[in-house]
């Protein structure tokens, strides 16, 4: 079995090559509270900071997602205190101030790009901050879709920015106030409501099993995309 | 990169890519279906299962993971227990974080009850859950063409006709006002120019019903709950699984207690209402799958409602995901999203052949990948000896055109991507996965627990933890569903509930009572439950773990 020297916290272990940090941690014997949520890079639970040897630079990752390395010194970061605008969404104005009043602090923004180095999902972080500064929601809102909201960008920001609960208010004000209403969505609800399918749906429930093995077995299948 | 063994038969799938690409097998007959699933699903193994031996729903059969669970002892005596201090008195305790949870909270708050006398309690953080991880979609029938009448129908053959009609009612009927109430909220669902949601099949559908956000749906969904429950202010406490259920003189639900995980101090919690939302039971592994569930999804609801006299339904029932990665060993069981098939990609033998339909119902399609590789022995080998099925996912870019891939499976690409795997070029390969917990606890449509007396008073339930709502086999895109739908109704008339409710005395009778019958049927005390984490220490540690306190 190959085996690779990692250092846990200052402690060195040999752990085998290709696990990912989060299993080379548990293979070592240290057991999750914090620092574990979907284990599938969903969630942005296991977010880690770690050195190679002889390299001065601090890398980041998912704990879950990234695989050892020869020399890896790891520390995990599974909590990091951040700041989050509180709002009513129904009562916000919308106009290209919106994102800078509740987040004053990205007017710091000092462009070094050490946001988006850090981000484990490869988003263009300061893109999406710099996009928020000019008042352009639906491109802050595109830019940070993909974010996991595991904060590394924001322990890392000199500006001390906190760059996904950004985000997350330019993708809310973008789904609401400015991606154009479903008009279908609008209609179906109408009916559930006025009750068109209230009488049909008890008889559907009433059906033998018989009758409804038939139907289904006979239903249409709307053609494939 | 795939090893050379695999690249001859990545060749073999590319040869014959030209004349599958418009070409795909027949739908199977229902009695080839029930062939298939009799013959080569994990479910239908009988040695997999056993009877329970305590409690309301004695003699149902269930995995025997979760029978272990379920005929063990408490994880703290309870005559030991003191109730006399009372840390935290709240009108709705919520237990678990997840959509359910949120759901609930943010209903409760809708229909009167304030921030402050609603506490939800999470096992992990507020939103580290399953829902997090739903990436392929959520159904609603809000198309022209569609209705809830026909997502019905859907639902309840998926299901196996084995579903609680009355929740089915609810699931389908209430889709479009959550799909709605999302859309108020700002959730950024996937639309065309003029607003028309852009909706794709999943396995088992009879329209495209499957709304989406990209292939991030579920975690959408919950940052966006997550950020309104913020917002309102909700009492949440993280890293604290609640260990047992209290209830009061009147044998009403009354609270729980709950385990702060760091200090290893336990909190009582008396509430006036208690909605249980905790989830699945992934992470028991059933019959040594791998899963694609989050940490902490190892049943606890299940467990400590039954002691409290839930009845259980379709428990026996268990859902593997037909496509679980099965190559590079470093994510092995997690969950490929349904959506690759629905936007086109193809499962492969080893061959390059077809051999199923993309989009038959998950327990059919998984039935024939293992039959496969394990009865046709056409499966893909890893250098691992895992078997696997190819997706042809590069189908998808062809079909749809340049870019597809990364624009609408953004996370699928980013997971292979980062092992050297391009989807774009090369096929991925998959194998079922253990995925959700179809049955659990009894609830009617008013999301209120039932025992065989009746309804529990006080008592509620949402989302996965519940049984009834998928009978046998649960649909794509019906889970996200089961957990808005359920949570509002959980939350909505916990609210109405609470108006009206006085707790007498707290206590752990049932706990008592549920320890007795384990000492009567002779059962040891050797295992305890819930099992809140599962342990994936290396047994060469463990061997020599000392425990010291």
């Amino acid at each position: 079995m190959e085996e690779v020297r990692i250092y846990i916290m200052g402690k060195e272990y040999k752990v085998p090559a290709g696990l990912t940090i989060m299993k080379a941690m548990e293979y070592a014997g240290y057991r999750y509270i914090r620092g574990a949520g979907c284990r599938a890079g969903f969630c942005g639970a296991c977010a880690t900071i770690y050195r190679k040897e002889g390299d001065y630079k601090l890398y980041a990752d998912l704990a879950c997602q990234k695989t050892v390395e020869e020399g890896m010194h790891l520390v995990q970061l599974p909590f990091s205190p951040a700041n989050k605008a509180i709002y009513d969404i129904e009562k916000i104005k919308v106009d290209d101030k919106t994102i800078l009043s509740f987040y004053p602090e990205i007017a710091r923004c000092v462009s070094c790009n050490t946001c988006t180095k850090a981000c484990p999902q490869e988003l263009e972080v300061m893109d999406y901050i710099q996009a928020s500064l000019r008042g352009d929601i639906k491109k802050a809102a595109e830019l940070g879709f993909d974010c996991i909201q595991c904060g590394l960008c924001a322990i890392r920001c000199p500006a001390e920015i906190v760059h996904y609960h950004v985000a997350q208010l330019a993708r809310r004000l973008y789904g609401k106030y400015i991606a154009p209403k479903s008009k279908h969505l609008e209609k179906r609800v109408r009916e559930i409501e006025e009750g068109r399918y209230n009488k049909a749906i008890k008889e559907l429930m009433n059906k033998s099993l018989e009758e409804l093995r038939k139907m289904y077995n006979e239903r249409d299948i709307e053609p494939g995309d | 990169m795939y090893p050379k063994e695999m690249q001859k038969s990545i060749e073999k799938v590319e040869k014959s890519r030209e004349e599958r690409l418009h070409k795909l097998p027949e739908r199977l007959k229902e009695k080839e279906k029930e062939e298939l699933l009799l013959k080569w699903h994990p479910d239908y193994k009988p040695e997999a299962k056993r009877k329970i031996r305590v409690g309301v729903s004695k003699n149902a059969i269930v995995p025997n993971e979760v029978a272990d669970l379920i005929e063990a002892y408490p994880l703290e005596n309870p005559a030991e227990i003191d109730l006399s201090n009372i840390d935290y008195q709240t009108d709705i305790l919520i237990i678990g974080g997840g959509g359910a949870g949120c759901t609930a909270a943010l209903f409760a708050y809708y229909n009167g009850v304030k921030p402050e006398n609603i506490l939800i309690a999470t096992k992990l953080r507020n939103g580290d859950a399953n829902t997090m991880m739903a990436q392929g979609g959520i159904q609603a029938a809000d198309k022209e063409n569609d209705s809830p009448l026909i997502h019905y129908l859907d639902v309840i053959g998926g299901g196996h006709f084995a579903n609680k009609t009355e929740l089915v009612e609810r699931l389908v009927m209430d889709a479009p006002i959550i799909i709605k109430w999302h859309e108020e909220l700002g959730v950024m669902y996937d639309k065309k120019d003029d607003g028309e949601m852009i909706t794709v099949h999943g396995g088992g559908t009879s329209r495209r019903r499957m709304h989406s956000a990209k292939d991030y749906t579920g975690m959408e969904i919950m940052r966006v709950l997550r950020d309104e429950i913020r917002n309102i202010g909700v009492n949440i406490i993280e890293f604290s699984p609640a260990i047992e259920l209290l209830i009061d003189d009147e044998g009403k639900a009354a609270g729980a207690i709950l385990y702060n995980l760091e200090t290893d101090q336990y909190y009582v919690v008396k509430a006036k209402a208690t909605i249980i939302a905790t989830g699945g039971f992934g992470r028991l592994h059933i019959q040594g799958f791998p899963t694609t569930n989050h940490y902490g999804a190892t049943c606890d609801g299940v467990v400590l409602a039954y002691r409290m006299g839930a009845i259980l339904r379709d428990m026996d029932s268990v859902q593997y995901h037909p496509t679980g990665v099965a190559y590079p060993e470093q994510i092995v069981g997690l969950l490929v999203t349904e959506k690759v098939r629905s936007l086109g990609a193809q499962p492969l033998n080893s061959e390059g052949e077809q051999f199923v339909h993309p989009l038959e119902p998950r327990d059919v399609e998984a039935s024939a990948f293992i039959k496969e590789c394990y009865g046709k022995n056409k499966g893909v080998i890893t250098p691992t000896g895992m078997r696997g099925i190819w997706l042809d996912s590069p189908i998808i870019d062809i079909l749809h055109g340049e870019g597809t891939i990364e624009r609408r499976l953004g996370a699928m690409f980013r997971m292979f991507k980062r092992f050297d795997i391009d989807m774009r070029e090369e096929p991925i390969l998959v194998f079922p996965t253990l995925h959700y917990q179809n049955g659990g606890i009894e609830i009617n449509s008013n999301a209120e627990v039932l025992s065989p007396k009746g309804v529990i008073k006080g008592l509620f339930a949402a989302g996965e933890v519940t049984g009834g709502v998928h009978g046998k086999n649960r649909l794509m895109g019906n889970s996200l569903l089961d957990t808005q739908v359920f949570g509002r109704i959980a939350g909505i008339n916990s609210a109405k509930y609470v108006k009206n409710c006085k707790i007498g005395k707290l206590s752990v009778e049932h706990v008592k009572k549920y320890v007795e019958e384990l000492k009567k049927e002779g059962i040891e005390e050797k295992r305890r439950a819930p099992m809140i984490l599962p342990d994936y220490r290396e047994k060469r540690v463990l061997s020599r773990a000392i425990d010291i306190l």
